[in-house]
């Protein structure tokens, strides 16, 4: 098989081959461990929404066959003879990206999320033409410049989901400032991202409220993950006693959803993140967003000095994604049950116990 | 029983008015409250005609009260104040624009930006303190609380200095809120119209890179040789957009349509922001995607508070900033009315209040 020999070194995962989203064993190579290489045998790798959304081709740019993961962590086996950070045996995590132009006004700024040419961790062509096979394998090959430090104290399976939801969610509440000890910060949504978002804005001094349509989340939020309110968004008489409270709210949700009362909860000066991507324009209602002078933003990730500034913050004050482990032949099920919401709040691929390439 | 409009206080006051939604103005006989210690009484030389007049009197937005009197862009001559008053005298030239009372103790307010007062008085369709309805100023004179007046530069013709007072604080505030006062940076105007052609002009007052960004082909030649804007591009030219695609570090979006969006927030460079300060009567469509891969916001501002609105002027004072103007007869006002509603008038038409409007 052409992926098979690719490159000089054997690599086994699960793919997906058609927009079906069904994903299934595959065998691949991946390249030799290059001078500025870390080599790392997969331990876990983290379910991200967006995995769903591209085996299923959702976004129009998909490549078969396509091998997703973007949560990845794991142990060094080898480093090239260029590699300063890592040696052999170091934990360490690969997120989104493996690649950039490393010259460009965002990558000098450590904004290689940015760059016009960046890599995705999968589905996409690295610098030498092949494409780019992600974490649901056995071992991955990035340049150090990609791959981050995991510490100590963080375990590694509910860590890895920092990985892309914990960048999600650090990067703006630091960039739109909603990380002051005393402001009031929305979370719509209690998701993947959601969850990850409450304990970073709690960790950070600021009041959290999560806003959901589900009811039944509250008393999750409220007592586990240390929400100080929750407001279900079809409540209209909550709703309305909330208006103009909130000095930011950061939305996850993907789904198409009403922008109107989020804009309604925020103050004057406030502002509503989206960091959930739906596919079709939403309503924007510029009266409010006038007359209170608000804005609407949006932000993808992050750049690797700040992914690593996230890492060690949650180790600093233990934070890690809650998750459900799984093995690898439940993939497909979890992918259903993931579509439907039923996760708290991330499934986690148990790769090293149960990947074997004679699966 | 309410008294009628011209038994309400004890000045009498001849001004303009649209009883309905037709929009049609004719003459009205109301009255005004005596000058009371902290005011400063008017008499109206011009009064610019704004769309916002136009959108009230047709009832666009749905909140207007009949009768209306409209006008926030007065320029005239101080005849009274009060005993508590020092910073006016008889004589005085003054401006008067969109606001004529807040509660004045909100945090808000302490921030000087009673334009963001939960409580704002807006100077016509608003409710003074004593619960009268504030009319504007197309009539011959207005009692304003001293607070709300603006000094207005010797230097600055009354005439074309008058859309100041509403157009050029609509653009300036955002414009320095926002961030858009970098020298180099480079400044989109969206819609050349009475704000748009404002927006110009103080955008290259601040030394930015200005391009003009309309529907109308036709106003390239004055865009560049009479308001001095560097470039223009035609928004519904597929070719000249995607050639300015991610080239502009800001857009001030003056166009007071339902538009769309997506065209002009893939105009905007990595972090750029569009600020709309125009206000369609309908939600208009945001595409979510463009702001998350590039971390963009659509932002919307309204107005300034006094303070920052004083500060425009003088800066439109040493800068020699005014408005193009088409001047009028009251009697006109009718015709200005349609031909606003056409976008036929380059670029605001000023009323001619002390030598037109007459019983």
């Amino acid at each position: 098989m052409y992926n098979e020999q690719e490159h000089p070194r054997k690599a086994f995962g699960w793919a997906a081959r058609d927009s079906s989203g069904v994903l299934s064993p595959f065998s691949f190579s991946r390249r030799e461990t290059g001078e500025k290489d870390v080599t790392f045998k997969v331990l876990y790798c983290g379910i991200c929404h967006s995995d769903l959304h591209m085996v299923k081709n959702e976004w129009g740019f998909s490549t078969y066959p396509l091998v997703p993961g973007h949560e990845i962590v794991g142990e060094v086996t080898e480093v090239g003879s260029n590699v300063q950070k890592f040696k052999v045996g170091d934990k360490v995590g690969v997120g989104c990206i493996v690649g950039a132009c490393r010259s460009c006004d965002s990558c000098t700024d450590h904004l290689e999320n940015y760059c016009p040419k960046q890599i995705l961790t999968y589905s996409a062509k690295y610098y030498d033409g092949t494409t780019t096979y992600g974490g649901y394998s056995d071992i991955m090959v990035a340049d150090e410049h990609f791959v981050l430090r995991i510490p100590d104290n963080l375990p590694l399976d509910c860590a890895a989901p920092l990985l892309c939801a914990g960048i999600t969610t650090y990067s703006p509440l630091r960039y739109f400032g909603l990380d002051k000890p005393g402001m009031h910060v929305g979370v719509v949504g209690l998701g993947g991202l959601g969850h990850v978002a409450v304990k970073f804005a709690k960790a950070m001094g600021v009041k959290v409220t999560v806003i959901s349509t589900s009811p039944n989340k509250k008393e999750e939020a409220v007592k586990h993950l240390g929400a100080d309110s929750f407001l279900v968004s079809r409540d209209q008489d909550k709703m309305q006693a909330a208006i103009g409270t909130m000095d930011g709210i950061i939305d996850t949700v993907s789904a198409q959803h009403p922008l109107l009362p989020l804009i309604g909860l925020l103050k004057s000066h406030g502002k509503l993140v989206m960091v959930g991507a739906p596919e079709k324009p939403l309503e924007l209602p510029v009266f409010p967003l006038l007359m209170g002078r608000k804005m609407v933003a949006g932000s993808g990730i992050g750049g690797m000095k700040e992914t690593q500034e996230m890492i060690d913050f949650a180790a600093k004050h233990n934070i890690t994604a809650d998750i459900e482990v799984i093995p690898i032949d439940y993939l497909n099920t979890a992918m259903e049950r993931l579509a439907k919401a039923d996760v708290r709040y991330r499934f986690v691929i148990d790769i090293g116990n149960t990947l074997k390439a004679s699966s | 029983m309410a008294k009628s409009p011209k038994e309400e206080h004890p000045q009498k006051v001849f001004g303009w008015a649209a009883r309905d939604s037709s929009g049609s103005l004719s003459p009205f006989h109301f009255s005004r409250r005596e000058n009371a210690d902290g005011d400063v009484t008017i008499k109206v030389l011009y009064c610019g005609v704004c769309h916002s007049d136009l959108h009230f009197v047709k009832n666009e937005w749905g909140i207007t009260n009949y009768p209306i009197v409209p006008g926030h862009e007065m320029v005239g001559v101080v005849t009274k104040t009060g005993k508590s008053v020092t910073k006016f005298k008889e004589g005085d030239r003054v401006g008067v624009g969109v606001i004529v009372g807040s509660c004045n103790a909100c945090e808000t307010c302490q921030q000087d930006l009673e334009n963001y007062c939960p409580k704002v008085i807006f100077t016509y369709n608003s409710h003074n303190h004593d619960k009268t309805k504030t009319y504007g100023g197309y009539s011959d004179m207005i009692v304003v609380d001293h607070c709300f007046v603006l000094r207005f530069p010797d230097n600055l013709p009354p005439d074309s200095g008058a859309p100041l007072l509403c157009a050029g604080i609509t653009v300036y505030s955002p414009m320095k809120y926002y961030g858009m006062t970098e020298p180099g940076k480079h400044l989109g105007v969206a819609g050349l119209g009475g704000l748009g052609h404002i927006a110009v002009k103080i955008g290259k007052a601040f030394g930015l890179k200005v391009t003009v960004i309309s529907t109308s082909p036709a106003k390239e030649d004055e865009a560049i040789k009479r308001l001095g804007a560097d470039s223009f591009v035609v928004s519904t030219d597929p070719a000249q957009v995607k050639a300015a695609m991610g080239t502009m570090d800001y857009i001030i979006d003056t166009v007071a349509a339902v538009h769309a969006l997506a065209p002009l927030i893939g105009l905007l460079k990595l972090n750029g922001k569009l600020v709309t300060v125009g206000l369609p009567n309908k939600p208009l469509e945001l595409p979510i995607f463009p702001l998350v891969l590039g971390r963009k916001l659509v932002g919307g501002s309204d107005i300034g508070g006094i303070k920052e609105t004083q500060e425009m002027l003088d800066f439109c004072a040493k800068h020699n900033i005014t408005s193009e103007i088409e001047l009028i007869k009251m009697d006109y006002i009718n015709t200005a009315m349609e031909r606003l509603a056409k976008s036929d008038v380059r670029y605001r038409f000023v009323i001619d209040v002390g030598n037109s409007l007459s019983q």
